[in-house]
Order: structure tokens, then C-alpha cells, then sequence
């Protein structure tokens, strides 16, 4: 447990105060603290570095810890310091802060590790100096991105859905992680396939097949099964309409699904079928139609639902669009001025390929990037010399912000496959925290064992004693604290195996006569302690009625009540029957019988208390199975 | 019209290139408007930052019991899981889940963050929180089990019903968790809650007052003892 929380310790016991008025047994007593439990402080300054400073400096922001009353809670009076049990290294920024006016980030520091510094001393950090604020900002963001992808990581993939998602939601998160069912695999890859048939269908339509009989031209394929293409893609534009309205059905907010660029893609690369399913069969409109065909081009970019190395370039190219827009930018410019130059340098000649600027903007393309067709090549002198100092200063555009891009791409990359690697951690880290949780009820459990709880003054010298003193006080605190929490409920913490064990014993003889069930859970039940099982003689002959004993080490000291209104009663009249103990004062000693199943508490099935006249409209029912017998114990 | 017909023809061959030209004007502006997106998205990043500081040492040495000393170490505590200064309630149920390993103690922690935040704003300042550590550690037993009876009755109208008694009672159940001996059947909370009310609610009018509570608890011994446990907590 961290040491912070420790201090914590007693709130949690003062907050146990909660409990009492409703406990079920005495509470034990506390254990003795010996040293008094002041003493974690009382050394000098920064852990252990000592600042000097005038007060006036400190004063000088008095919206501060430093600089306002609340450092008083950390006065020292035996060594007449303020004591900060903090890292002493960032201490030295902080107080430069106040000396200075600026505050500078160090740049060897994790920033989160200064950000909490900040916090606790009370500083915004807006006021980060100049010459520092771009460094602290650029780490925080990337912090915070990293943080965001986690927990987008987190919350997107494996988490379980909720027990009550309707089949909205669950089919929403079929769409969007698909390898959480198989159905969602299988459409996953029907999809996949369907895009990639459509893809290849246009492809191989172009393509030229042999001629039909007693024709000489060579058709594309596209005409010459025109049937066939025409089926198959129908059958592709089905499935994609198919897909996006599932998607547009099972999406939480259908706006902005609709805004989103999957879906946009989705709708331009099945429209031109629907548009030309429509169109009339005019010459001039139809015209226009074929030229939609080209939008089919888009289906492309649905598999980027399927690749994540797709995505992660659109991102990239996202994140990079400064440079990206400066690089267009300068290019158009250096294309521009060289183009003229051309263009006019090889006006005079004869013949030449530089007609217009807009001709010669080809060229210049061509040579920047140093392609080089030849289709264009200068005659003149001048021609050339500016041909050359083109080509040389287009490698130079080019290369400038393209490790931008680069460097963006890459650290995305890699926190993609951060991300990955994450979510493989997962698993072990939960693991360690399982088995922390289980340390420490382990502890407990053992000191229940070696009889912690009786008085330390029947404690001869022996080994138990001796593990006990070994504990430290916040072990035994702690411990008496959930102790507490046992006697308030009267049941007593063990571990899973035991659990289980006591799951696994049945005993056949005590089935519940009850008829309406408390769900379908109930088919057998059981006794979870045998060797109590004879001391259960009875069994309720009521037929609506079960009754689950919970605590059996207290048998001894149970006593239950029953009304005389036992074998009638119904569930409306409940409240009756606790107006009837009053009358039944003298207790009986049986003790009741039936364990249900330990399952976790169904929802609720239909069973509902109806308000009962006598206590107005105030019990209700919110759990499937209660009791229709009191018991006193005789401890309360 | 003819002749601006013929120079659309001639402009837009039937034929794929005039799609091209389509596509290509189509394109220009979401692609644009989705690099500007790319760009303003990196301004978001806020930082916020929220400060709270409580009362000076002197005053709440005189609102509340505790010595200087106590307050200064009740302090450090605090303000080391929450430096800044007010604990909030997801900060407040995690830190109580850490003492409840087995089973889930945030209803609870909800409750308790209830009690505790007086004014009602969310957030646990310092000074509610002493307050009310002063009111269970160095109070009075009648002060005890005031609290105690503000803690069941959530909605403060003085009475405390059989549904209210029943959500502390299940989050108390909750904080045992799973494996306990003997387990917990469905029915448990609710027949405590029953056996509860037999007790306290004298008139048999279905609620406990405030009087009801303090004068049974006041006569079962077994409670009374209890509470003594606390003077020694802090």
C-alpha cells in the first residue's frame, strides 16, 4: 500500500464510526499504539538540503504556498524550520522562481514530475519563463497524447461490455473492434474481400480482351462481359450499402457519424452506382455519368478500416500539414519563377516545346524533381544555364521538409506500436495488482490465524507473539479496522480457495421449498458449512417463502424468531409480521435452515414488495430474494 | 446557346476526364478543410489548474479539537494525495478502496464523501475534511452518533427510511466482497436492515427519527462501548 495512503489510515478508521450503530457484534478493541505517531518529520528543509531565503522574497507571491499562511502547516517548531518532504532538486526552481521572477523548466526532469511539484507549491504554470514555456509545452503535449492513446487503448479494445448494452451498442462495437465476436470477425473479412473484388473489377475492366467474332479492335473486358461486371458490381455496391447503413443503425451519435471521413468515403464510393441506376437515358447527362464511374476509384480508402498502417499515414500527413503546406507552397513558387524564365529564354526558337508558361510549368515540374523525361529539353544557352540552376535548386526545395515528415511519421510509429505493446502489459499488470490486493488479505488472514485478536495480556511467550510484534502499527490498525468491518456484518473475510470449497459441499436435504424462484439460479442448494447442517432442522414449509441463513459461526448465539404468521405468510404482508414481534417476545431456539446458492445477486427478476398499507409507501423492494423472518441476535 | 453548348461539349469530353476534372476540384476543399482541422487540433491541449487552500493554522485549531500538531500532520497527509488542495470524489474513492482490498468500497466512499462535503460543492476542502474528523475522534458521543445519523439519512429531511438503511447497508456488504465465510446470500442486507429498524424505531412508524436513534443506541451498552474505541483512533 503506498506510503501516502497509509496516512490516510485514520479517516478510514474514523470513518468506521458508520458502521457501529448497525453492527452486529461488539467491535474489538483497538490495538495499543506505543510510540505516539507524530514522528515522520522533524528534519531540515528540503529533505534534507537547506534553503536560505528572506521572507520578502517569498512574500512576493503570496498566492503561493511559499509566499501565503499555508506554509505554517509545515513549521517545524523544535528546529524552528519549514520542513518540505519534497524532491529537494526541484526545490532549487522554484525557489530561483521567487528570486528571479521567471520559472524555468529543467530539461532533464519528467514533466510530470514537475507538473506535480508545481501543484504542490502552488505555481500555475503559465508563468513559465520565455525561454522555456516552448520546451515544457511540447513535452506536455506529448505527454498528454500518450496519455489520451492510452487511454483511448484502453477503453476502445478489450474492456468487457457493459451487462445491459442493447444491441445497438454491441452491434456498434462489433463494427468497431472486430475481433470481439466472431460474427463481427466474419463480416470484418467478408468486407474486406468484397472491396478488394470491387478494386480488382475495375482494374480488369480496362483491360483489353480478345475480339468477338468478326471484329477486328481489341475491347476492353469491361465490354465484352459487360453482364458479368454489371452483377458483380451490383453485388458489391449491396454489401457496401448494406454495411453503412448497419454502421449509420449502430452508431451513438448519427450526426457525427455522418460527418466523419469513413463515412463520407463510404457514400462517394457507393453513389455513382445509385446515380447512374437513375439517370434517364439522355446523351448529354449520360455523358457526365460515365465520368462518375472514376469515383468508384474511392472505394480504395475503405480498407483503411482494414489497415491500421493506413491510418497511421493519413495521421501522419494530418500532423504534418504545416510542412506539407509550406513544401506546396515554396514548390509552386520555385516552379513559377523558373517556368518564365524558361519560356521566355526559348521564345525565339523555332519549333520548341515551350509554347506558353503553362507548357513550360512540365518542364520545370520535371526537372525539380529530377525526373528528367526529355520530352522538353531547352536548345538556347540561356536555356539551359537556367535549366541547370533549376535542377539544382529543386533537390535543395524537396529535401528541406521532408525529415520533418519524416521524423513526424516515425515518432507516431512508434507510439502505435507503444500502444501495442501496452495493451500486451495489460495483462501482466493486472496480474500484479490481483496479487497485491490477495497480499494483503493474505496478511489479514493469516492474523486472524495466529489469533491476533485476543487480548495481548494472555500472550505467553511464544512464537505467534513474536510474528505479531513483527507487524508494524499500521499493519495491526489496518487489520483491526477490517476486523470492525467483519464484526459490523458479521461474516468474515476468507480466501478464494476456501470459497470455494465451501461452494462445492452440497447438502442434498435442504432445498428450498419455495416456488416462485429467485431466478433460474436456483436449482440446487447448498450448504456451505456441513457441520452445521444438523443444527438446521428446520425447513420451511412455506411454499413462498426461502430464507438464506448467512451466519453460521454464530449459531450459538442466534436466535430466530418466528410469527406465528409464519406458514401464511405472504409477501404483501411483511410488515405485518414485524408489527407481530412485538408480541412474540419469548424466543425460540431453532435456527433456520436454507443457503441458496452463493451466486452474485441476479437483477432483480419480477418480484416486487407492493407497498405496504401500514408503512406508507416507504419499503420498497429492490432485491430478488428477502426474508420473511426476522432474526434477533442476541449480541445486538 | 447552341455555340455554349458546343463549347461545354468540347470543355467536358463524354468520357472519364471530365469526372477527373470533378474529382479533382471535389477533393481540393475537405482535404483542406481537413489539414486546417489537423492543425488547430494541437492548440487544445489546456492546462487547467485548480488551487484551494485552507484557513490558517490558528483558526482551525479553534473550529476544530485537534493540537497543532495534529492538524499539521492531518495537513501532510492530505495535501501529499491531493496537493491541490481539495479532493475530489474519484480521487476520494480511490484512495478508500486501498484499505478494502477484497471487495468494492466505492458506494461507501460515495456516501462518506457525502457526509463529509458539507457544502455540498463536490470537492472535500481541508477543512470539511478536519471538521468532520474532529466531530468522530474528539466529539462528544452524542456528537458521534449525530453524525452517524446525518451519514444514513441522505437526503437530511431528520428521518431515516428503510430504502436509505438499505443502500448503506448493501454498500457495507459490497465492501466484504466476494469471498467471505459464510457467503453473503441476496437477502442478508435487507434482514439487517429489518433487524435494525426493530431495534431503533420505536413508534413502529417505518422511520427513526434523530431522537429514536440517539436514545436506543443510547441504551444498548454494546454500542456505547463501541464508540469508546474511537478516542483512541488519533
Amino acid at each position: 500500500m503506498a506510503a501516502g495512503v497509509a496516512t490516510w489510515l485514520p479517516f478510514a478508521r474514523a470513518a468506521a464510526v458508520g458502521w457501529l450503530p448497525l453492527a452486529k457484534k461488539t467491535m474489538p478493541k483497538p490495538p495499543v499504539d506505543k510510540k505516539s505517531r507524530n514522528d515522520e518529520i522533524l528534519f531540515v528543509n528540503v529533505s534534507g538540503l537547506r534553503f536560505q531565503t528572506w521572507k520578502n522574497t517569498l512574500d512576493r507571491y503570496p498566492d503561493t504556498l511559499l509566499g501565503s499562511s499555508e506554509k505554517e502547516f509545515f513549521f517545524n517548531e523544535d528546529t524552528q524550520e519549514y520542513f518540505f518532504d519534497r524532491d529537494p532538486e526541484m526545490f532549487r526552481h522554484i525557489l530561483n522562481f521567487y528570486r528571479t521572477g521567471k520559472l524555468h523548466y529543467p530539461r532533464q526532469e519528467c514533466i510530470q514530475a514537475f507538473d506535480e511539484e508545481l501543484a504542490f507549491y502552488g505555481i500555475v504554470p503559465d508563468i513559465i519563463g520565455d525561454c522555456c514555456m516552448e520546451e515544457y509545452r511540447d513535452r506536455k503535449k506529448e505527454n498528454q497524447e500518450r496519455l489520451a492513446e492510452d487511454t483511448e487503448a484502453e477503453m476502445a479494445t478489450d474492456t468487457p461490455l457493459p451487462p445491459h448494452s442493447t444491441s445497438r451498442e454491441r452491434l456498434w462495437r462489433a463494427f468497431e473492434n472486430p475481433h470481439t465476436s466472431t460474427m463481427a470477425l466474419v463480416f470484418y473479412y467478408v468486407t474486406g474481400f468484397f472491396i478488394a473484388v470491387s478494386v480488382i473489377a475495375n482494374v480488369v475492366e480496362t483491360v483489353p480482351c480478345r475480339p468477338l467474332k468478326g471484329s477486328k479492335k481489341d475491347l476492353p473486358c469491361g465490354e465484352k462481359y459487360s453482364l458479368a461486371f454489371f452483377c458483380m458490381d451490383t453485388a458489391c455496391v449491396l454489401i457496401f450499402t448494406f454495411e453503412y447503413l448497419m454502421r449509420l443503425f449502430a452508431a451513438p451519435s448519427r450526426c457525427k457519424f455522418m460527418r466523419s471521413v469513413m463515412s463520407v468515403i463510404d457514400v462517394v464510393a457507393i453513389m455513382p452506382y445509385y446515380i447512374g441506376l437513375v439517370m434517364p437515358e439522355n446523351e448529354d447527362v449520360s455523358g457526365a455519368f460515365v465520368t462518375l464511374r472514376v469515383f468508384r476509384v474511392f472505394r480504395i480508402f475503405k480498407f483503411s478500416r482494414h489497415s491500421q498502417g493506413l491510418r497511421i499515414l493519413g495521421y501522419t500527413l494530418k500532423s504534418c500539414a504545416s510542412e506539407l503546406g509550406f513544401l506546396l507552397f515554396s514548390l509552386t513558387m520555385a516552379i513559377i519563377i523558373f517556368a518564365t524564365v524558361m519560356f521566355y529564354a526559348e521564345k525565339g526558337t523555332k519549333g520548341t516545346n515551350f509554347t506558353s508558361i503553362p507548357a513550360s510549368f512540365w518542364y520545370t515540374i520535371v526537372t525539380m524533381t529530377t525526373l528528367g523525361y526529355g520530352d522538353m529539353v531547352p536548345n538556347t544557352i540561356a536555356g539551359k544555364i537556367f535549366g541547370s540552376i533549376c535542377s539544382l535548386s529543386g533537390v535543395l526545395v524537396i529535401a528541406l521538409p521532408v525529415p520533418v515528415i519524416v521524423s513526424n511519421f516515425s515518432r507516431i510509429y512508434h507510439q502505435n506500436q507503444r500502444a501495442d505493446k501496452m495493451r500486451a502489459q495489460q495483462k501482466v499488470r493486472l496480474a500484479r495488482i490481483r496479487l497485491a490486493k490477495k497480499g494483503t488479505t493474505n496478511a489479514f488472514l493469516q492474523y486472524k490465524e495466529e489469533g491476533g485478536f485476543q487480548n495481548k495480556l494472555q500472550y505467553t511467550a511464544n512464537d505467534s507473539a513474536l510474528c505479531l510484534k513483527n507487524r508494524s502499527s499500521f499493519e495491526h490498525q489496518h487489520h483491526h479496522l477490517l476486523h470492525c468491518l467483519e464484526k459490523t456484518t458479521n461474516h468474515e473475510f476468507t480466501d478464494e480457495l476456501t470459497f470455494s470449497e465451501m461452494c462445492m459441499t452440497e447438502s442434498v436435504g435442504y432445498r428450498t421449498s419455495r416456488s416462485t424462484s429467485i431466478s433460474s439460479q436456483q436449482g440446487v442448494t447448498t450448504s456451505c458449512c456441513p457441520r452445521r447442517a444438523k443444527r438446521r432442522a428446520i425447513r420451511l414449509a412455506n411454499s413462498t417463502v426461502s430464507v438464506s441463513r448467512g451466519s453460521v459461526q454464530e449459531l450459538d448465539t442466534l436466535q430466530v424468531h418466528k410469527t406465528s404468521a409464519g406458514p401464511q405468510s405472504s409477501r404483501s404482508s411483511l410488515n405485518a409480521r414485524t408489527e407481530d414481534l412485538k408480541l412474540n417476545c419469548e424466543d425460540r431456539d431453532f435456527t433456520a435452515a436454507i443457503i441458496s446458492i452463493p451466486t452474485p445477486p441476479a437483477n432483480t427478476p419480477d418480484e416486487s414488495l407492493p407497498p405496504s398499507p401500514a408503512i406508507p409507501g416507504i419499503l420498497r423492494n429492490s432485491r430478488s430474494s428477502f426474508t420473511h423472518e426476522t432474526v434477533k441476535i442476541s449480541s445486538l | 446557346m447552341s455555340q455554349a453548348h458546343g463549347f461545354l461539349k468540347q470543355l467536358l469530353p463524354a468520357d472519364e476526364t471530365g469526372g477527373l476534372y470533378v474529382l479533382m476540384l471535389l477533393s481540393f476543399f475537405p482535404l483542406y478543410c481537413w489539414f486546417r482541422k489537423g492543425e488547430s487540433s494541437e492548440e487544445e491541449f489546456q492546462i487547467s489548474f485548480v488551487c484551494h487552500r485552507p484557513e490558517g493554522l490558528q483558526i482551525l485549531e479553534e473550529q476544530t479539537k485537534f493540537s497543532k500538531r495534529e492538524l499539521q500532520f492531518l495537513y501532510r497527509a492530505f495535501k501529499n494525495e491531493c496537493p491541490s488542495g481539495v479532493v475530489d470524489e474519484d480521487v476520494f474513492k480511490l484512495i478508500y478502496s486501498q484499505f478494502f482490498p477484497q471487495g468494492d468500497s466505492s458506494n461507501y466512499a460515495h456516501f462518506l464523501f457525502e457526509a463529509f462535503d458539507t457544502n455540498k460543492n463536490g470537492c472535500l476542502s481541508f477543512q470539511e475534511f478536519v471538521a468532520g474528523l474532529s466531530l468522530i475522534l474528539r466529539g462528544s458521543m452524542y456528537d458521534r452518533l449525530n453524525w452517524a445519523f446525518h451519514f444514513y439519512d441522505h437526503d437530511k429531511d431528520g428521518f431515516i427510511t428503510k430504502e436509505e438503511m438499505l443502500n448503506i447497508m448493501k454498500s457495507i456488504y459490497e465492501m466484504m466482497g466476494k469471498y467471505v465465510s459464510p457467503p453473503i446470500q441476496d437477502d442478508i442486507p435487507r434482514e439487517h436492515v429489518d433487524r435494525f429498524f426493530q431495534k431503533m424505531d420505536r413508534n413502529r412508524d417505518g422511520v427513526v427519527t434523530i431522537e429514536e436513534f440517539i436514545e436506543s443506541c443510547q441504551k444498548d451498552e454494546n454500542i456505547m462501548r463501541s464508540m469508546r474505541l474511537f478516542d483512541s483512533v488519533f
